[in-house]
């Protein structure tokens, strides 16, 4: 009896604790399809008044559409899984699995970058950037994607080197008493076996990608080029209390991508920040 | 370059695994060249995205460089920079404070959070999986740009908090507008994504041999007394390792306090973070040689902080193979 009840009382604290997690979401969700009069009026989530017309107002607030701040994203998400996902495998190849000089010194500082806090070469890399001509046309997007095609997310690195360590080295081996050079081997056995930890890797790519505001907002100047959350921040400016609903609407569509992702990938992502230790 | 021990990784030993031993001459020249070539991509994005700006902003926190006008112009004005931050500059040591307050208060209850729900999703039941899923998804969501605004507006003096409040009779703080409750929304903020701490706790939770619980429970330790003498010990690393990431990243908070005070780290100056701090001067007001100093202390601190808590992990943090790390 006493194991029941303390079943049922832990139960009842993680429903409560549930309902706050989920509060603001679905407070979100109410307001973005409330009324500029409901928004300031009703406090229960759902409107009275289903009022679809704030994703319209929206997403022609500005002067470029939303519709071109997502396209803008979309791209620097996907263009950024492409990036990490080749040159971190590379990268992890060459740590996991061959031997050449100072390979320990290089795996050395590739773990000590993994905690180097990404805000503090944010200056001297708009420095060098702008010199370069890679701030602004006709190159925006530059130096949101160059440093993902150099495998600077050293968390992607670490993970792949994690796993690569599981493969049996044995298949390696076989594959070189045939003859196969390192690039063979790479790939037709690492990079097939390696293709969890590639969809691990593409999964949390995009979300950080797809969330990003530090470099987004540093890096992109004319509005054209703005993405989702940069975009999202001119809500902020103008105060006037007619953008609530739509500022919600936008803002509730920036998570949509986010969202899926979490639903189809659930378990995976859950395991895979068991298995790296990465940040979600 | 931070000082990242190994440990830093409760995964395993963090030196690559061992590569197959080669004969001399030919093979072995052929392995080292191809070492390099998967490596260049990494290699040129160390020295380019990470060491050369790494030095080019310690050459920068000497100068008086504004972004506007040509390196040639740049004048060397020596130490000028750090006397300024440290001795004239009464907005560096409140954003210092700000930031020290977030991170204090925020890291702990945060890591707290995740561990007691842990606990309590660490027994199988039906919907465990479900719970563990939508805990987790603030982690997911709540770092982006569109939750800090739902946040403001939740907080404001007519939001659903307050009206939440109101229920109750309660006249409730315009917090976010409210210089003695902006920071602590945010804080409030970081707490809610407790799920990706929690999901590493669990991760750890699960490892704790059953065995050790039965013998203390054979000992006739009740229930507090297995989790003070078994769970906290068996899971320090856990929690080590824990600290250490939500720190760092305590530490180095934007979004939400550009988004609430629209960059400017107000109201008066109570959410101005560090790295807010630091993109105001770099940005706004284009003091870059000023903000690279900013900088170089900052990446100074966050390295000092981790040495910090690798030397206490020492006398707290228990690994189970008895290995003194």
């Amino acid at each position: 009896m006493r194991g029941s009840t303390r079943r049922v009382v832990r139960l009842l604290i993680l429903i409560v604790i549930l309902a706050i997690v989920l509060y603001p979401l679905l407070w979100m969700l109410g307001t973005s399809v409330k009324s500029r009069e409901e928004i300031a009026t009703n406090i229960g989530l759902w409107p009275d008044v289903f009022t679809p017309g704030n994703f319209r107002d929206g997403w022609q607030n500005f002067d470029v559409s939303f519709g071109r701040f997502f396209a803008n994203s979309a791209m620097v998400a996907v263009l950024t899984v492409v990036g990490n996902a080749v040159s971190c495998l590379l990268a992890a190849y060459a740590f996991a699995r061959l031997r050449f000089r100072m390979r320990r010194v290089w795996f050395a500082i590739m773990i000590g970058t993994l905690l180097l806090p990404g805000h503090v070469l944010i200056i001297p890399q708009y420095v060098l950037f702008k010199q370069l001509g890679w701030v602004g046309e006709p190159w925006p997007y530059l130096p949101l994607l160059v440093p993902q095609f150099l495998a600077t997310e050293a968390f992607f690195v670490f993970l792949m080197v994690q796993f690569m360590r599981g493969i049996p080295v044995e298949l390696d081996e076989a594959a070189k008493i045939d003859g196969a050079s390192p690039y063979t081997v790479f790939r037709h056995v690492i990079v097939p076996l390696s293709r969890p930890a590639l969809v691990t890797t593409a999964i949390f790519s995009f979300i950080w990608a797809w969330n990003d505001f530090f470099r987004q907002l540093v890096f992109l100047s004319d509005l054209q080029d703005y993405t989702v959350p940069v975009a999202l921040t001119l809500f902020i400016d103008s105060t006037s209390e007619s953008a609530v609903g739509p500022m919600f609407a936008m803002s509730l569509l920036s998570l949509v991508p986010v969202f899926l992702f979490f639903v189809a990938f659930q378990r995976l992502l859950v395991e895979g920040i068991n298995t790296s230790g990465i940040k979600g | 370059m931070s000082t990242a021990p190994p440990a830093a990784v409760p995964a395993g030993p963090a030196s690559p695994g061992p590569a197959s031993r080669r004969g001399r001459g030919g093979p072995r020249r052929r392995e080292n060249f191809a070492g390099y070539v998967f490596l260049s991509p990494w290699l040129l994005g160390l020295m380019g995205i990470t060491a050369i700006p790494m030095l080019l902003s310690l050459y920068l926190s000497f100068t008086n460089y504004d972004a506007l006008s040509d390196f040639s112009e740049v004048d060397w004005v020596g130490l000028d920079n750090y006397r300024t931050m440290f001795t004239a500059d009464p907005s560096y040591w409140h954003a210092v404070r700000v930031t020290v307050m977030f991170a204090l208060i925020a890291v702990p209850l945060k890591l707290a959070t995740a561990l007691g729900v842990a606990l309590l999703l660490n027994k199988a039941f039906k919907g465990v999986g479900l719970f563990r899923g939508l805990f987790y998804l603030p982690s997911l969501l709540g770092g982006s740009v569109a939750l800090a605004i739902v946040w403001v507006n939740m907080f404001n003096r007519d939001g659903a908090f307050n009206s939440l409040l109101g229920v109750f009779g309660i006249e409730g703080a315009p917090w976010v507008n409210d210089p003695d409750w902006a920071l602590e929304t945010l804080m409030v903020l970081a707490i809610w994504q407790f799920g990706a701490p929690m999901v590493i706790f669990l991760a750890g939770l699960k490892q704790i041999p059953t065995e050790l619980y039965e013998a203390a429970s054979v000992d006739g330790a009740n229930a507090w007394r297995q989790f003070r003498a078994v769970t906290l010990p068996m899971l320090s690393p856990v929690i080590f390792f824990n600290l250490v990431l939500e720190t760092i990243n305590g530490f180095q908070g934007f979004t939400s306090a550009f988004v609430l005070s629209n960059g400017t780290g107000g109201p008066v100056d109570s959410t101005l973070m560090y790295s807010l701090n630091l993109y105001i001067k770099g940005f706004t007001e284009l003091q870059m040689g000023y903000a690279s100093a900013m900088a170089w202390v900052f990446l100074v601190a966050i390295a000092l902080i981790t040495v910090v808590l690798f030397s206490t992990g020492r006398f707290w943090v228990h690994y189970a193979d008895g290995e003194d790390r």
